[in-house]
């Protein structure tokens, strides 16, 4: 009763303080509309990026319509092989979220559940989670998801490899994250398992499992969910660094990252809107979701009030 | 202090430990040695021979056994693409990588440092905040692209600095040092800019709420009950007592940097270790990938563990809990 109260009192906080924050509005809003955009690319997208019937070579290299040289069909452009950009754009962003969600619930999941075993049953499971965790932490997380994907590289054949390639991405992006929630989860466990309500519980009888996912779980999800959003980015922000340095994507599905090494080819030549367009995106995008991370760890830590 | 530090060197080399059976694994099981030395003329027995040979129808312990002491004496092995020593190659590739880093990491507490500090003390004041929205942004702006509007703006239209690789280089026994000339500290300037951004940002947030935390103590509130004058509380009490992470800062950024210089130097075709480690994913080298491997764990390691020593000594607080417990 006592922890339903005091949800619903944070929750209310939360509204309370996010109608008066237009900083934070504005960037929801814009979380919003990329994840709209990107959920309904197909839709929106003047022409489909993926398909190779439906670019022409002849249309490479257009400036965006305003500019002289334009071609109205292609608002913003078109790359080095005639695809619009504006449609690579929004299927860039569309595997951009896919990605960069997939790989924070994998590293969600994974680093919880194993922060929550620590927490809860200490002893030896809690050393052994916590060494693997120093060890992953000697690691920095882009050397990690490139060392992921060089070993997929090696094991799988080459065919499968691009089919798989985000299955590893994501893989690849979650391994190098679960630490955060791991070390939080165990923290905020361990204050918990001594608390009344997770006693009662167990003089009860319940099964450890539904203990820790029905009585500590909901407690301990403050903390975790400013990770998973402050996480997102910095997955968002990986696999387009991985795309740039081309171990990514598959060439043929491009993401933000892929666009933007594509660019980058360009520039000296004076096609700076191949670059420049994918750039704006993938940094709105992450601004956006940055700043309704900071929002979140502001309200949900009492201290920085 | 003394089982302090014994407790500490204790952990790291069990992570060391961890990190090299690893890279054995990564060695050993990701593909076949032998098949990826030999060309595919070769016979059945002649592989078998190499496989002998190499000792691989050893037991894993003994192999992993062989791995690590030829780890701690220095013998990398051979790369698979190149067929040169690894040690050598990663020895000729490291003053860039190092140089690189060591500016990155000036400029980001010359300028994070300060920034913090400012920021914290005039929470609301325009300048703070337009500081701090640059951060959000400069945090959120992915390295590479910053290189990349770097090299546009400097480099393709107002053509000031050079936009690729080491420039000049003078040799001073086997380390190629870009200090010593013009054109080397020039083509310095953008790698480095784009490097120590990201890590700019990181410090100036630290020092900031590092500095506000110490602000809000009761020691620098009753100094300011004192009446003891601003600039001695700010500068001189709540500087001195907020200092103290940024020793982490400073060792965790290094090995961040190095970790980092790899988007970089692959932006700028920087010449470092990054660019190497790069290669060798392209191309599936997995002895480098591991060697690689060990080597930035051990970096950051030992900056943990000197880190952590550091704090031991300047920290009374830390030193008082560890000799309790």
């Amino acid at each position: 009763m006592l922890t339903w109260w005091r949800r619903v009192r944070i929750e209310n906080e939360l509204i309370y303080l996010f109608l008066r924050s237009p900083v934070t509005q504005v960037a929801a809003a814009i979380g919003l509309l990329s994840v709209l955009g990107a959920l309904f690319a197909p839709l929106i997208a003047p022409t489909n990026p993926y398909d190779l019937a439906s670019f022409d070579l002849l249309d490479s290299f257009l400036p965006p319509a305003w500019v002289e040289d334009g071609d109205p069909r292609f608002f913003i452009g078109t790359d080095d092989q005639g695809r619009d950009l504006l449609s690579s754009i929004l299927y860039g962003a569309r595997l951009s979220l896919l990605v960069g969600l997939s790989s924070v619930a994998f590293a969600a999941v994974l680093g919880t559940g194993l922060g929550l075993a620590a927490g809860y049953f200490g002893g030896r499971l809690d050393t052994i989670v916590m060494r693997i965790a120093d060890v992953q932490l000697s690691l920095p997380a882009i050397l990690t998801a490139l060392l992921v994907d060089g070993v997929a590289r090696g094991i799988l054949p080459r065919e499968q490899h691009d089919e798989l390639l985000l299955v590893v991405l994501t893989v690849a992006i979650g391994l190098s994250l679960w630490v955060n929630f791991a070390r939080t989860a165990r923290a905020s466990t361990f204050v918990e398992r001594n608390k009344e309500y997770v006693q009662a519980a167990e003089i009860m009888g319940l099964h450890p499992l539904r203990i820790m996912a029905v009585a500590i779980l909901p407690n301990i999800l403050g903390p975790l969910m400013v990770i998973g959003t402050v996480d997102l980015a910095v997955a968002i922000l990986l696999e387009a660094t991985l795309s740039f340095l081309g171990v990514g994507v598959p060439p043929n599905q491009p993401s933000l990252g892929t666009l933007i090494r594509i660019g980058t080819e360009y520039i000296f030549s004076g096609e700076w809107w191949i670059v420049i367009f994918p750039s704006a995106a993938l940094i709105v995008m992450i601004v956006s979701v940055n700043i309704m991370g900071d929002f979140f760890r502001a309200v949900l830590n009492p201290r920085l009030r | 202090m003394f089982s302090f530090i014994l407790k500490r060197l204790v952990q790291s080399i069990f992570v060391m430990l961890a990190v090299s059976l690893l890279a054995f694994a990564l060695f050993r099981f990701v593909g076949d040695p032998v098949a990826v030395m030999v060309g595919q003329e070769t016979s059945i027995e002649d592989q078998e021979r190499l496989r002998e040979q190499l000792g691989l129808n050893d037991p894993v312990i003994a192999q992993y056994t062989r791995f690590l002491g030829n780890l701690v004496t220095g013998d990398f092995g051979f790369s698979y693409r190149t067929r040169q020593p690894i040690g050598q190659m990663i020895l000729n590739r490291m003053p860039a990588t190092v140089e690189l880093g060591f500016v990155a990491l000036l400029i980001s507490l010359a300028v994070g440092i300060p920034a913090g500090i400012y920021t914290a003390l005039h929470n609301d004041g325009v300048i703070a905040n337009a500081i701090l929205i640059t951060t959000l942004i400069g945090i959120s702006i992915p390295t590479f692209v910053i290189g990349i509007f770097l090299i546009y703006v400097f480099g393709v239209q107002l053509g000031w600095l050079p936009t690729f690789g080491r420039g000049d280089v003078v040799e001073i026994g086997w380390w190629k040092t870009n200090f010593l000339t013009l054109g080397g500290l020039r083509a310095l300037i953008l790698p480095a800019i784009t490097l120590g951004v990201y890590q700019l940002t990181l410090t100036m947030r630290l020092v900031r709420s590092e500095m506000q935390d110490v602000m809000n103590t009761d020691f620098i509130k009753f100094a300011i009950a004192r009446g003891i004058d601003y600039r001695t509380v700010h500068y001189k009490h709540a500087l001195r007592n907020s200092m103290v992470p940024v020793i982490t800062i400073i060792g965790l950024q290094f090995g961040g940097v190095i970790a980092f210089s790899i988007v970089t130097e692959s932006v700028f075709q920087w010449p470092g270790m990054g660019l190497l480690f790069l290669d060798s994913i392209r191309f599936v080298d997995i002895p480098v990938m591991s060697v690689y491997l060990v080597l930035i764990a051990l970096i950051f390691v030992i900056i943990n563990l000197i880190v952590d020593i550091l704090y031991f000594v300047i920290d009374p607080r830390v030193r008082l809990k560890a000799e309790a417990s």
